[in-house]
């Protein structure tokens, strides 16, 4: 058990660096929510149930949620900024 | 100051931390043996003092619930502060006419599992609230689960539904009386010479759900307030791109 | 080689301090910015968990166990739980704040929005 315990904590590390190193906005957050998941994975191996399931609430679906709608929020005012008044422009970016 | 001089400080100071901080972690007593008394302490005294069986509720609700009252304020003045920095301003842009971008339908499966995902997270979302007691759980995982069984309306593209319940004002009184019910529970012990925030309620078997005196009050209204606080920040973040798809309908 | 072991999840703690703050220096773009915050607010949880630990103690929840096992340290835990409560509510605050400023001056760089204007 304490093996899987370390490895679990290289593991996170790796992540930890992966999601730093993820440019792109949009790519980072589903980083995040599987950093979380994992995050809450070791919680739970070591062995706090109410925080793993905090975290999973918390860390895995209202942050990445959060996150996405900033991010939606931004590409849409880019989008009518852009796009003329009263013009139908079907192309815009499909978040 | 610039990007290179920032980076310059950083890989200066980072190094310099990281080893200081390594000589200190690798003094401290190896990992997982943990001898403290205070957590044995209240590991012993919790089920018969308390008559709960989940300690870490406990300790957050009863044994630091002051602290916890202070958590539930930062949450309220931050949604404040959100709501604040995002209100509508007269000089908004108005959306074109027509639509924005292709949408692509929506497969139907997605659809017809709506209902049924959105009755399984009520019922899971009020069971764990309930719980929180006796099983690991409690008022604020209970709050995020329930509000993001409403976010899954507007996920399967319910668009209008998703609308009329979180713009209802309702909302906004929910989530400051869920504030409000915790200071109240806390303040009722002080006019019979308790101290605040006491447990003043009889305590109940171990075991059952409604057991543990203030506990269980204090869980519930934290989870109303998390449940509204959620809701309104999604409400806010999503108030323009619902606004402008709603009036495209029309 | 025990001294690493014995105290790996304090180096881990360390190495996700470091990556979150060279993520925040190095960020081109503020929501980045604000996700690597996000990483160097876990680096505590993990410093928090590993010294409440203790090997062979049980999860603090005396549901269906007697009440003289060890278990491992609640007030941690408890302490923990906060700690994630807070974290989410800094990021929404914070992301509020970037679509304030993209809103007002277009751009979505740190180093386009250096003077604070009126």
């Amino acid at each position: 058990m304490i093996w899987f315990g370390a490895g679990l904590l290289l593991l996170i590390a790796v992540t930890g660096a992966a999601v730093v190193g993820t440019r792109d906005v949009t790519n980072q957050v589903l980083a995040l929510g599987f950093y979380g998941l994992l995050l809450a994975l070791m919680f739970f191996v070591f062995q706090a149930p109410d925080v793993a399931l905090s975290q999973i609430t918390v860390g895995a679906v209202a942050l990445p949620l959060m996150v996405m709608l900033a991010i939606a929020r931004m590409k849409f005012r880019d989008q009518i900024k852009s796009a003329p008044l009263g013009s139908k422009s079907s192309e815009g970016c499909r978040d | 100051m610039t990007e290179r001089a920032r980076n310059t400080l950083f890989f200066i100071a980072g190094p310099v931390l990281f080893f200081l901080y390594g000589y200190a972690a690798l003094n401290l007593p190896p990992w997982g043996s943990y001898r403290g008394p205070y957590g044995d302490a209240i590991a012993r005294l919790v089920v018969y003092q308390r008559h709960a069986t989940d300690i870490v509720n406990a300790i957050n609700y009863d044994y630091r619930g002051f602290d916890t009252l202070g958590e539930e304020f930062i949450l309220f003045t931050a949604v404040l502060g959100v709501s604040m920095l995002l209100r509508k301003e007269e000089s908004a842009l108005t959306k074109p006419a027509g639509k924005l971008s292709d949408e692509v339908a929506l497969s139907g499966a997605v659809r017809a599992v709506n209902l049924p995902a959105l009755l399984i997270t009520t019922i899971f979302g009020l069971y764990i609230g309930l719980h929180g007691q006796l099983t690991p759980g409690g008022g604020f995982q209970a709050g995020v689960i329930l509000a993001t069984g409403i976010v899954l309306i507007y996920i399967c593209e319910n668009t209008s539904a998703f609308w009329r319940i979180t713009s209802h004002s309702i909302v906004e009184v929910t989530e400051a009386l869920g504030a409000g019910a915790y200071a109240i529970i806390g303040i009722i012990p002080l006019f019979a010479g308790l101290p605040f925030l006491c447990n003043f309620i009889p305590l109940g078997t171990t075991g059952d759900v409604f057991s543990s005196g203030t506990i269980a009050l204090i869980s519930a209204s934290v989870g109303v307030e998390v449940t509204a606080s959620f809701l309104l920040v999604v409400y806010i973040y999503l108030q323009e791109i619902i606004a402008g798809a709603l009036s495209e309908e029309d | 080689m025990p001294g690493i072991l014995h105290s790996l999840p304090y180096f881990v703690a360390g190495w996700l301090l470091l990556c979150g703050l060279y993520g925040l220096v190095t960020s081109k773009h503020l929501v980045h910015a604000v996700v690597c915050l996000a990483i160097l607010q876990s680096s505590t949880y993990m410093l928090l968990l590993a010294i409440g630990y203790r090997v062979g103690g049980a999860a603090p929840i005396f549901a269906d166990i007697s009440t003289s096992k060890l278990v491992v340290d609640p007030v941690v835990q408890a302490l923990m739980l906060t700690d994630i409560v807070v974290e989410a509510v800094v990021v929404a605050l914070l992301l509020a704040m970037v679509v304030k400023a993209h809103e007002k001056s277009g751009s979505v760089s740190p180093n386009d929005l250096r003077t604070l204007r009126g």
